[in-house]
């Protein structure tokens, strides 16, 4: 009896450790033409922002961190892309995945950005198929659906192209 | 007269030969610790290949190496190698007090994995100062995990374990 009780509570213990062991972040590619999964947040400037808010507009979501010098790289480039592309319904949204906000104010107090900017958590980063390097930039079609996944450093002139051809695409 | 003109001009390059020595030395040391905050500075053979370490994870927990994760913790909540530690990103100072603290009960000669895997190798901020921080700390067993693109490509999509949560 005391033997069952003890393997039950070890089959227990190591379904657990199982569990716990799986791959964690869903597949990346698993989003892809998929509908964005939506999401309501606090911006830095106090403003609330909504995925389906944006919708019918191409939006570029953007994860990134201070430290992420690749980061660095693209955010001024996403700056004058929103200048420039406004008026035919673009919108970009950029995700910080820093652990604490101070740094990313300091951050945006050095550039002018024309885009919300808001702090992401775990439960955000598993909704977009785990953000588990950067800077993972996302691009979602007028539709609503995932259009382009981005990681890492990439060719800044092939994401504007796609941005346009999914702004061409009413 | 030749071969007098010939020893001025000879004379002459000498000290042109030892500045131009001495410039191009300087140069090639400054390249090879131009930037000591990027992962690249890493030597080679304190580097630890992915397949390497989830070998010796396979082993019973006592054996295993301390393994910190020296990025964010909203990455290290997605997913993070069993057993790892959280520290913080190494590129912050107080992230660096985290690890002294963290490692202050550990054996100088007990095997130290730090991992990252934030960005790209060469753009990785945060390796290098936390193995330095160990290095100068005494610790003579240190190696940091070669996350090639990031942790997503390099560990998981590898088909390596996971944990996720804190």
């Amino acid at each position: 009896m005391a033997t069952n009780v003890l393997s039950r509570k070890l089959s227990l213990l190591a379904a657990c450790a199982l569990l716990a062991t799986m791959p964690a972040a869903p597949q990346a590619a698993s989003i892809l033409h998929r509908p964005a999964p939506n999401f309501t947040r606090t911006a830095l400037d106090g403003s609330t922002v909504t995925l389906e808010a944006a919708r019918g507009k191409v939006v570029l979501l953007n994860f990134w961190a201070t430290w992420c010098a690749p980061c660095k790289v693209e955010l001024p480039r996403f700056s004058v892309w929103q200048q420039q592309y406004a008026a035919q319904g673009f919108q970009v949204i950029a995700v910080s995945m820093d652990d604490d906000s101070a740094p990313v104010r300091t951050f945006l107090r050095r550039g002018s950005f024309t885009f919300p900017v808001l702090m992401g958590d775990a439960e955000l980063g598993d909704l977009y198929g785990g953000i588990l390097g950067f800077p993972v930039t996302v691009l979602i079609a007028r539709d609503g659906t995932v259009a382009a996944r981005f990681e890492g450093e990439t060719n800044l002139a092939a994401m504007e192209k796609q941005i346009q051809s999914l702004l061409a695409a009413r | 007269m030749q071969f007098r003109k010939f020893f001025w001009i000879l004379t002459g390059l000498v000290p042109v030969f030892f500045v131009f020595s001495a410039v191009s030395a300087q140069a090639q040391s400054f390249s090879a610790s131009a930037d000591p905050s990027s992962a690249l500075s890493v030597p080679l053979a304190d580097q630890m290949l992915p397949a390497k370490l989830n070998q010796l994870l396979a082993v019973p927990a006592a054996s295993q190496p301390l393994v910190l994760q020296i990025g964010s913790h909203i990455m290290f909540q997605q997913a993070h190698i069993p057993g790892a530690q959280f520290v913080g990103p190494g590129s912050q100072p107080a992230a660096l007090e985290a690890l002294a603290r963290a490692v202050s009960f550990t054996s100088k000669k007990r095997l130290i994995v730090l991992y990252c895997g934030c960005c790209p190798w060469g753009r990785c901020p945060n390796v290098a100062p936390a193995y330095r921080k160990l290095r100068e700390l005494g610790y003579t067993n240190v190696k940091v995990l070669y996350l090639a693109s990031n942790f997503g490509d390099d560990w998981v999509a590898k088909g390596y374990k996971t944990q996720n949560g804190n």
